[in-house]
């Protein structure tokens, strides 16, 4: 007889765009075998996108995911300028990157915010999310609206930024980076976060690559992959930065290469707002075509792939989307076994699939398994080992 | 030896490649030697598998394996087709872990049994589902709601 | 009399479970949005809590799919009277763009009772404390 027992978690903590259903089965403390079931946010959207004109679709793949919703919109109107082959104009491909890494601070400080949450650090919780907040005001200031921005269509964007605002921009930008660098600080140089986060839930470099694993979860574990390097577009290669790389592929090195990102993020923002070219923001496409094409983008938890068919019609044929967290959340598998169980929040966490409020992975399946630990209980355990290293 | 010329000259007359642009190369290949093109793309040559997508296509599910070159900036995609109405495939999953998953997928949108695949078992769509509806298939819900509507 | 009690009781502080019905988690983090400093609705009594046993209020977000619609059922069932509930974004008030999706069933508002509809996309966090303000002058 097996002595293991099940500790299910989920599905209700659906603030990703998959939901998971989280089986554990334990031995003692020690987490011996992982499943998952996702689907609870299944819907079939990559159907839908063929009843759709090619300009509603980015407003469809927009609302895939809240946190990233510039990245399917990037990637679809990649796709679909790959499939007629033109380029967009410049000024296009400056606004496109801006909008792309105020993103990629505003979801990387959120993650922050919620690992900070998850290890009993809810003052880290509290001024990640303070200091999102300056990050949506930009996204107002820019697209008149704090999620959802609306802003690219195929060909090029649809609102300017105006050169007025500038300075404006510039100044908030610094703002943020003086709360980036501030947190980063805070954090990396915590005796308990470190004590907490470091050798814990590894993802080795080889089973990385195997998985085929991307963005964060993929350089903090020494992969050095990042679709704005490797496969250049928009205005990354036109502009100074760096990608971070760790080696360990523990939890810390994926916080760290997450807070050091926004720090990069911020320098871009500020050379492309100065770089900027005048001129038009749109190519003004009649039509797509006929023919294959694909978009890539590298999206705050990773590549986001879409693969159009188009027809010639004005609706794509076959529209294939994939989310990062795809080919992350099968990581969970590796990093977790052999792992305490008041770490497993913790882990499946750490890939960021867009995980957010720890509250909703109480478990509402009906009866069918004896529950013996809710998402609340599993977060207090965790915090409780917190508490127990910061005594010692 | 840039890599197309390294896939050429392993495979010869075995596959068909289609230069779409420097970074956009389609391969067509047969359904038998897919399994080693893949392999050698992901092993020998270092290929992250970036994702499969399944079209369906008259003659059967075209299965395409997207393989990206991050080093060398380049796109590489291998078109198999898999014919109606047997539409099985060799799983691809033993020697890239990474494409287990997108195996189920393409196996409950579009019907394509993965031979020799761990678990095949639902992953997207509800517990409830119907045996034998594939969503991502041409003519699934159209003809449905034709039917409706005769109905009505 | 009785009645009289939960309702002032009701009124005073707000309980809150969210549950997302296949949503795009927008809402759900401007929800979040509301704890954290900037809006900290905290300050009024308004609490997140992690079972639907505890809440006052459910908050649904997103269009309800094959999977989620029996849960969400469920998940009403189990919170205490008296309660309402809140649809927040336009995918819970009216599924949005995903009304011909073929794993979308049918109306948030056909499979549990909504007392508020909050429509947006998302709701500004300040549409959503509009909202719980009229709710308080709602309750009687």
């Amino acid at each position: 007889m097996r002595k293991e027992t099940l500790i299910p978690i989920g599905p209700y903590h659906p603030l990703l765009e998959e939901p998971e259903f989280f089986k554990f089965y334990v031995e003692g403390e020690k987490i011996v075998d992982a499943e998952v079931r996702i689907g609870y946010n299944h819907r079939g959207i990559e159907k839908l996108a063929e009843s759709k004109t090619y300009d509603q679709d980015p407003f469809l793949v927009e609302r895939i995911c809240g946190i990233c919703s510039t990245s399917h919109p990037f990637a679809f109107v990649r796709a679909a300028e790959d499939v007629a082959g033109i380029q967009i104009p410049e000024r296009a491909e400056y606004i496109r990157t801006i909008i792309g890494d105020l993103e990629r601070i505003h979801s990387h400080l959120l993650w922050v915010g919620l690992a900070g949450h998850f290890i009993g650090y809810n003052t880290v919780f509290m001024w990640a999310w303070k200091y999102r907040e300056p990050v949506l005001d930009i996204f107002e200031a820019i697209s008149g609206n704090r999620n959802h921005y609306g802003m690219f269509k195929v060909g090029g964007v649809r609102r300017d930024i105006k050169d007025s605002d500038i300075p404006a921009l510039l100044k908030a930008i610094d703002e943020v980076e003086k709360f980036c660098s501030m947190l980063t600080k805070a954090v990396m140089d915590d005796p308990v976060i470190q004590a907490r986060l470091k050798g814990i839930g590894i993802l080795k470099k080889q089973d990385a690559i195997d998985l085929s694993v991307v963005g964060p979860v993929a350089r903090a574990s020494g992969v050095a992959i990042d679709v704005r390097k490797d496969h250049p577009y928009a205005a990354y290669d036109r502009i100074d930065w760096n990608i971070i790389v760790t080696e360990s592929g523990d939890i810390f090195d994926k916080a760290a290469v997450r807070l050091l990102e926004t720090l990069e993020s911020v320098k871009i923002i500020r050379q492309c707002l100065k770089q900027m070219p005048k001129g038009p923001i749109d190519a003004d496409i009649r039509e797509v075509g006929v023919g294959e094409g694909i978009g890539q983008h590298e999206a705050p938890r990773g590549e986001v792939f879409h693969y159009i068919r188009a027809n010639g019609t004005n609706f794509p044929e076959r529209h294939k989307i994939r989310a990062p967290s795809f080919m992350n959340v099968p990581s969970f598998k590796k990093t977790v076994i052999g792992e305490s169980i008041a770490d497993a929040a913790l882990i499946t966490a750490a890939v960021d699939p867009c995980y957010c409020c720890t509250e909703r992975m109480a478990v509402v399946e009906p009866g069918t398994e004896k529950v013996l630990l809710t998402g609340e209980e599993l977060v207090k355990l965790s915090q409780q080992k917190t508490e127990g290293l910061k005594k010692r | 030896m840039n890599i197309l010329e390294q896939i050429r000259n392993r495979f010869v007359d075995k596959i068909g490649i289609m230069e779409k642009s420097a970074k956009r190369v389609y391969i067509a290949v047969e359904k038998e030697e897919a399994r080693e093109l893949v392999c050698y793309l992901f092993r020998d040559l270092g290929a992250r598998f970036s994702i499969a997508t399944g079209v369906d296509t008259r003659p059967g599910i075209e299965i395409l394996y997207h393989m990206a070159f991050d080093a060398n900036d380049l796109m590489l995609t291998v078109r198999v087709l898999v014919r109606k109405p047997e539409l099985e495939m060799p799983t691809f999953s033993d020697f890239m872990p990474a494409a287990e998953w997108i195996e189920r997928e393409i196996h409950e949108m579009f019907g394509v049994k993965f031979i020799g695949h761990p678990n095949l078992q639902t992953l997207l769509l509800p517990d409830d589902w119907p045996e034998g509806v594939y969503p991502l298939r041409k003519g699934t819900f159209e003809s449905e709601k034709e039917n409706e509507e005769r109905e009505n | 009399m009785l009645k009289k009690i939960f309702t002032w009781g009701l009124k005073k502080s707000l309980w809150v479970y969210h549950a997302g019905a296949s949503a795009c988690n927008n809402c759900d983090i401007e929800i979040l949005d509301l704890l954290t400093p900037k809006f900290d609705v905290e300050r009024f009594g308004i609490v997140l809590v992690g079972s639907p046993r505890h809440a006052d209020v459910l908050l649904v977000t997103g269009v309800a799919n094959r999977q989620t619609a029996p849960r969400l059922k469920n998940l009403y069932d189990q919170v205490p009277n008296p309660k309402v509930v809140i649809a927040i974004g336009s995918c819970a008030c009216s599924a949005h763009m995903f009304r011909d999706s073929y794993n979308y069933v049918k109306p948030i508002d056909e499979i549990i009772p909504v007392d508020i509809y909050l429509p947006g996309c998302p709701p500004k966090p300040e549409a959503m404390i509009d909202a719980v303000v009229k709710l308080l002058g709602k309750i009687k």
